[in-house]
């Protein structure tokens, strides 16, 4: 027979008896003659999956049965087994919230979650938690959509949408939202009606706003959890800076081509998208979707990803993405998985923090001064020219060398005719191809690239290089409507 | 339900505790004997999870609790925490790592400066708490220590 020594809140199972005698040649087979003989005491110490309870700590003489062999764990006669309750407890965190405090299903949505109600791990409480969670989506674009209409469809009871937008043709390849009769109205207007028409029952806020400094905490305030579907640095960083000062997870993806990019950032003891990438890249060292195009499927799979993470938060059920960053590669259909440390010296999230209100995102990203800058060139130092002026010059017959230093393929739906197609990344080695002497005017798609090329050509010798600006796009807007924009 | 009975110098104890430790929170055990907390002892919140919204007392600890119970000849009749900048509730997290048969006193500290004292015990089959009333009362031969 061997001791078990009975912790106070268990002795009323034990008729008081603050030791059981009981035998079996492992811990496991202890506790089970234990409970066998006090059936009271088996809620208290197995969970519902038949595990003993994380707070319930089991010492052999002085040993955690962790660290030892657990259950198998041998006992022989002269031991003394204890049950060692760990104490925990705490205040609500934002997305747990209160049991008694949840909204009630009607009987329609008992019929329309049937398939969660069923699973333990979600069920009806669960469904009830998604019910009262409030979930905010930064971009109704690619990323927002399948994940606003998954959380939609998968009854969050309050939805947040925070866009500024009109739909385009060219969002239609991916942004599932809004569809070909949406085109040309505000992309907030047809959100609402698609997850309207998905789920009557979820509340819909918009918020016809681009995010900002000044707005942020306002707009996250009322939220659980933050859904980053935007595409660029200045307002990841906002997103990510405002998600850390106001304890609110950041359910974080980001797309570009054929790889996507997943994490959740900002939890209260996880790593912070500072905590990877401190500083953003030079402007323009990374292209935007609008510059290096993306894979239709591939912000489904992303933003269904950051839709599973917001869901597993609110219910607390599985191990999320925190302190692991998700690379997916479509082309090679490849998952891989970083893991993250929070970085105590954080700027914003680490134990010193430097920043703790919002900055300037867009001066910290380094756009606003480039823009100034852009904005400011052409007119004082006549390196710039409009579509018009172009025009204009060609038309007098003035001999000008186009140079399109966009991709063949962008080339093949668009141009200005007789261009020269270089693209930018061979310029560095084909710009020998060119009269240093020549007329030049560098052109892409709006204007950044034939920017680098200009300069790069000017650095090689190059004297008469200007750039056009507002690019290809121009060109159609202002001279040539019938070609196709992109 | 019978009322727990908190003397007034833990009932100080535990709410001057909740301050000094704000925003985190704070956690300690009760002892006494026949519903009646005679003396609450501060550990060490040791959770990993964040103690601005987490408590755990260590295996150890808790030993430690037992055993001076033992020494005092008093019975370890609960645990007290704070809930920093929340109402002195329950929650979730409590509700689902609660013992039963334990007194759990909950002091709300709002920005700093305690609030609402309540306490609560886990219903036999684990669905919720029921909350039991507290009454504070002068025993003046029972000094209170605090750890």
């Amino acid at each position: 027979m061997i001791k078990i020594l009975i912790p106070t809140p268990l002795r009323p199972f034990t008729d008081k008896l603050d030791t059981v005698e009981v035998s079996g040649a492992t811990v496991g087979e202890l506790l089970q003659n234990l409970t066998t003989k006090h059936a009271g005491l088996k809620q208290h110490l197995y969970a519902a999956d038949g595990k003993l309870r994380s707070f319930v700590n089991v010492y052999v003489n002085d040993d955690d049965i962790r660290y030892l062999q657990k259950n198998e764990t041998p006992v022989k006669d002269g031991d003394t087994v204890s049950i060692i309750p760990s104490v925990a407890g705490g205040a609500p965190t934002a997305v747990t919230r209160e049991q008694d405090a949840l909204p009630e299903l009607s009987g329609d949505e008992i019929k329309r979650y049937s398939r969660h109600l069923i699973m333990p791990e979600v069920g009806v409480d669960g469904q009830r938690k998604l019910k009262a969670a409030k979930v905010l989506c930064i971009g109704a674009g690619g990323l927002g959509s399948p994940a606003a209409m998954y959380l939609a469809a998968a009854g969050v009871g309050t939805l947040g949408i925070v866009d500024f937008d009109v739909v385009d043709f060219s969002n239609l390849q991916r942004q599932l939202l809004h569809g070909t009769p949406d085109v040309g109205r505000p992309k907030l207007d047809s959100a609402r009606d698609r997850l309207n028409a998905l789920n009557p029952n979820v509340h819909i806020e918009t918020y016809d706003a681009a995010l900002s400094s000044e707005n942020a905490m306002q707009l996250f305030a009322p939220y659980d959890v933050i859904l980053d579907g935007t595409d660029n640095f200045p307002t990841r960083y906002l997103v990510n800076d405002a998600c850390v000062l106001s304890g609110k997870p950041n359910a974080y993806g980001s797309i570009f081509r054929f790889e996507g990019q997943a994490s959740v950032f900002a939890t209260k003891d996880g790593p912070c998208y500072r905590c990877l990438y401190p500083e953003p890249p030079p402007p323009g060292l990374v292209p935007s979707c609008a510059e290096g195009g993306v894979f239709g499927v591939l912000p489904g799979i992303i933003g269904v990803i950051q839709a599973t993470e917001t869901i597993k938060l609110i219910l607390g059920i599985g191990e999320p993405l925190i302190g692991r960053f998700m690379i997916y590669d479509a082309l090679r259909m490849r998952f891989r998985e970083l893991k993250l440390r929070k970085d105590a010296d954080c700027p914003v999230c680490g134990t010193h923090p430097t920043v703790t209100t919002l900055i300037d995102y867009e001066q910290f990203c380094g756009v606003a001064p480039h823009q100034i800058e852009a904005a400011k060139a052409p007119a004082t130092r006549g390196d710039a020219l409009t579509s018009l002026e172009l025009k204009a010059e060609l038309d007098r017959g003035e001999t000008i060398v186009v140079l399109d230093v966009r991709e063949p393929q962008e080339y093949q739906i668009n141009r200005i005719p007789g261009s020269v197609l270089i693209p930018l990344g061979d310029l560095p080695k084909r710009y020998v191809e060119l009269d240093p002497s020549a007329t030049i005017v560098s052109q892409c798609k709006s204007g950044m690239r034939s920017a680098k090329a200009q300069e790069l050509l000017r650095s090689k010798g190059f004297t008469n290089v200007r750039n056009l600006t507002g690019g290809i796009l121009g060109w159609i807007d202002q001279v040539d409507p019938s070609q196709p924009k992109y | 339900m019978a009322a727990i009975i908190l003397r007034p110098a833990v009932d100080a104890a535990i709410r001057a505790h909740g301050r000094e430790t704000f925003p985190h929170e704070c956690c300690g055990a009760l002892l006494g004997r026949d519903g009646e907390v005679h003396q609450s002892h501060g550990l060490p919140n040791t959770t990993e999870e964040g103690p601005r919204r987490r408590f755990l007392v260590r295996p150890d600890d808790y030993r430690g609790a037992e055993h001076r119970a033992r020494e005092t000849g008093l019975d370890l009749l609960g645990f007290y925490h704070s809930h920093p900048d929340h109402p002195a509730r329950p929650s979730q997290y409590d509700l689902d790592h609660a013992w039963p048969s334990f007194s759990y006193v909950i002091v709300s500290i709002l920005a700093g400066t305690d609030r609402l004292l309540t306490s609560w015990r886990l219903k036999e089959d684990r669905s919720a708490f029921d909350e039991e009333p507290v009454r504070i009362t002068n025993s003046p031969d029972h000094p209170v220590t605090q750890s």
